[in-house]
């Protein structure tokens, strides 16, 4: 026990002193927030600004476009030829034509592809102008037609929870990224094991540890250090995440409301009031939503299951891979087994995705039942929160990866313990299938 | 000190170990001799307990083996490495620690190993920038370390320089004379002469010879003799008569010699008898084969007896 103890102390240190855990710890989350906050905020920058020509035959629109501070609306009444929208300033042209109001179908012709952003404020301005056209041509009044408009929301709410909003998709969405975070890290550090075996045997120092330990001490120790390590990222992470968010969103709710009071002073017409109205009635309940959801989420239950998930999935996976390592020579060699290994939990992944739309199906319930797939499927039952009403569910889930791991690591020993002493030998499935049964 | 009985190991159809027995006397240096793939390596992993025998035991100091007993143990494989991002003095401590030396000694005892080989500035480097040679010392003093009853060196002396291969000879006397036991498993036939004082000589799978060295070269000895003189060839072998075979006859700047093998019914001193009065006798010498010759003798003889075993 004290020489297991030795080498969890060993494959700990060895890695936690690497300078790439440290970067990966602490710039980890920094470099993902990073990136995401970089990437939406290059997808709010507009590079110009855009100079649309709407060449407008039945004077349908003139005049009646409002320009943002990135779209500026010119107008002509004569068709451009491809050659002289090519020669002019113009960056975007859209044609009216004399049906219009029936068709309900422009032609916008672009140099560059627009962004997103500015073909959706083109689309809305006309859009708008059009509308208004209309309810003038039917002599609808504006004030009538906005209260007749209707956008439909959906509440939803199950039926065994009175008065409660059902957010269970949502949920089933957030299980989702805990279940791919789940895939990340079992893989990430399973492989882990299976370069430290590698290492150990290329290096050629097994034979002389394993005079002095047995190989499963050796591979156990191996497994739960990189446990450990695993563990340690996850604490430094939470801490990390845990700051940067507080400190992020109180930064976010002072920006939240400075472009709502930019629009309060915006509103001029009646029905670009109710409009507005309706937006910010729409905005809210979502806002409110994000925290309802966050209030749903049993947040020290799905971090307790998916540390325990984490934990028991990583063991049998990194038993596994340890198998793996262990016999073969070197990296290259690995291929032929890591797929097989590797496929359920790919297939736990889409089972997990359509536990999103369709969580109470039967795959959904066996893929969170069946070891090989339930850390990654369970997840998103758990963030569900679903799961509790059937606790049995959950404890044979468990227990049954827990006995999985507890063979597979039985199992990964005997190939291992055998593996790790053959040199220069390329081995078949069949022949790890012989080690099982070689004496120890 | 160790003795193996009747050890069987198998891998699948290929039977590596086949019914051997050996006994590794006390305090003495002993050769676990063979050619490439008989078994040597399976039967010394089989000793140090990294693999269990399908049938048979092995027994330390008349008890059966237990686990614990590897701390008695040193064991240098011939397939040997170290951690090469791992700096040498931890990674020295480590492996000592794994071996059941509780920290501060194995820091006193690595600490007076490595002053006395010269070693301390590489403490704290990485075994990567050491060379081949330096490594090996490394792995040699953390073999050693834990002062082992029973020391296994499986090809001890490759990878050294002669400069080093003689430090590691001389340590490996000194552990002797202290009365450790050492296994040794080489190809080196020269350094079985000069340092072993029992072999075993395993061939495909089974124990073919065992036994002390000088017993086993008197067993190999052909009754050839070296005899110089200072006669002509004739006169020589006229003498010799029936009494012995002239092999060969070089004629020498001083003497002569003649390489003569012993008749069936003859001894040395009936061969000296009838030469005495016809030539100038200057020096008789038996001729004991060479541990090489014995290998290679013994190796082919067991290669035969299949075949002959098929008549």
């Amino acid at each position: 026990m004290n020489k297991i103890l030795l080498i969890i102390r060993r494959e700990f240190i060895t890695r936690v002193r690497k300078p790439s855990f440290l970067i990966m710890t602490i710039l980890g989350p920094l470099l993902i927030a990073g990136t995401m906050v970089g990437l939406v905020y290059l997808g709010m920058q507009e590079s110009d600004e855009h100079l649309v020509l709407v060449v407008d035959e039945p004077h349908v629109v003139t005049g009646k476009l409002r320009d943002t501070d990135k779209v500026r609306f010119f107008y002509a009444y004569d068709d451009l030829s491809d050659s002289a929208f090519k020669a002019s300033p113009y960056t975007l042209m859209v044609n009216v034509n004399e049906a219009i109001l029936e068709t309900n179908t422009i032609q916008l012709f672009y140099k560059d592809l627009p962004s997103l952003n500015v073909q959706r404020t083109v689309q809305s301005e006309l859009e708008r102008t059009l509308e208004r056209e209309k309810l003038r041509v039917n002599q609808v009044d504006p004030d009538t037609y906005a209260r007749i408009k209707t956008a439909l929301n959906v509440q939803l709410f199950d039926i065994d929870k009175a008065g409660e909003e059902s957010y269970e998709q949502v949920l089933a969405a957030v299980g989702f990224g805990f279940g791919y975070i789940m895939f990340f890290f079992v893989f990430l550090y399973a492989v882990q094991v299976m370069r430290g075996v590698l290492e150990e045997k290329s290096n050629r120092i097994v034979e002389v540890l394993i005079s002095s330990v047995k190989p499963f001490q050796l591979m156990m120790g191996k497994i739960i250090g990189i446990a450990l390590v695993g563990l340690a990222q996850f604490t430094i992470w939470i801490a990390l995440t845990a700051t940067l968010m507080t400190a992020g969103t109180a930064l976010l709710m002072k920006d939240r409301l400075d472009p709502r009071e930019v629009l309060a002073e915006q509103q001029m017409t009646g029905e670009l009031q109710a409009e507005l109205m309706k937006e910010a009635g729409a905005q809210a309940p979502d806002r409110n939503k994000v925290m309802e959801v966050v209030s749903r989420l049993n947040i020290p239950f799905v971090l307790g299951m998916f540390v325990f998930y984490f934990l028991a999935g990583y063991l049998l996976y990194s038993s596994l891979f340890a198998a793996v390592g262990s016999a073969v020579d070197s990296e290259t060699d690995t291929q032929q087994f890591m797929f097989p290994v590797t496929l359920p939990m790919i297939v736990a992944i889409f089972i997990a995705q359509m536990a999103i739309t369709n969580p109470g199906s039967p795959l959904v319930f066996w893929g969170s039942i069946i070891p090989f797939t339930s850390p990654v499927v369970m997840m998103v039952r758990v963030a569900m929160g679903s799961v509790l009403e059937t606790p049995w569910q959950l404890v044979l889930s468990m227990a049954l990866l827990v006995g999985t791991f507890v063979f597979t690591t039985w199992l990964a020993g005997r190939i291992y313990r055998t593996g790790i002493l053959m040199y220069g030998k390329k081995v078949s499935w069949r022949e790890m299938g012989r080690w099982l049964f070689y004496k120890g | 000190m160790l003795t193996c009985e009747h050890i069987v190991k198998r891998y699948g159809a290929h039977t590596a170990l086949d019914d051997v027995s050996l006994t590794v006397p006390a305090g003495g240096i002993f050769g676990l001799l063979g050619p490439n793939g008989a078994g040597k390596t399976s039967l010394i992993r089989i000793i140090t307990r990294i693999t269990a025998p399908d049938s048979g035991q092995v027994l330390l100091e008349g008890r059966p083996m237990t686990a614990a007993d590897v701390a008695l143990i040193g064991y240098l494989p011939e397939e040997r490495g170290l951690y090469k991002k791992m700096k040498v003095g931890e990674q020295a401590l480590y492996l000592a620690q794994l071996k059941g030396l509780p920290k501060a000694e194995a820091r006193k005892r690595l600490k007076a190993w490595f002053e006395r080989w010269e070693m301390t500035a590489w403490w704290n480097k990485k075994v990567e920038e050491l060379s081949k040679g330096m490594a090996q010392k490394v792995q040699f003093v953390s073999t050693v370390l834990h002062a082992p009853k029973l020391l296994i060196l499986d090809e001890p002396f490759s990878g050294f320089d002669p400069i080093n291969a003689e430090l590691v000879r001389q340590e490996i006397l000194r552990l002797r004379s202290e009365g450790t036991t050492v296994m040794l498993s080489t190809h080196n036939m020269g350094s079985v002469e000069e340092l072993c004082d029992h072999i075993a000589l395993i061939d495909r799978s089974r124990k073919v010879l065992d036994g002390r060295v000088r017993d086993i070269r008197r067993q190999f000895a052909t009754r050839t003799y070296r005899i110089e003189h200072t006669g002509n060839k004739v006169a020589f072998a006229n003498a010799l008569s029936f009494t012995g075979e002239l092999l060969e006859h070089t004629e020498g700047e001083e003497y002569n010699t003649a390489r003569v093998r012993l008749a069936h019914d003859s001894t040395v001193n009936v061969v000296l008898r009838q030469l005495l009065p016809a030539v100038e006798v200057h020096g008789v010498q038996e001729e004991i084969p060479r541990m090489h010759d014995v290998f290679i003798h013994a190796v082919n003889a067991h290669g035969a007896v299949p075949a002959d075993m098929t008549e």
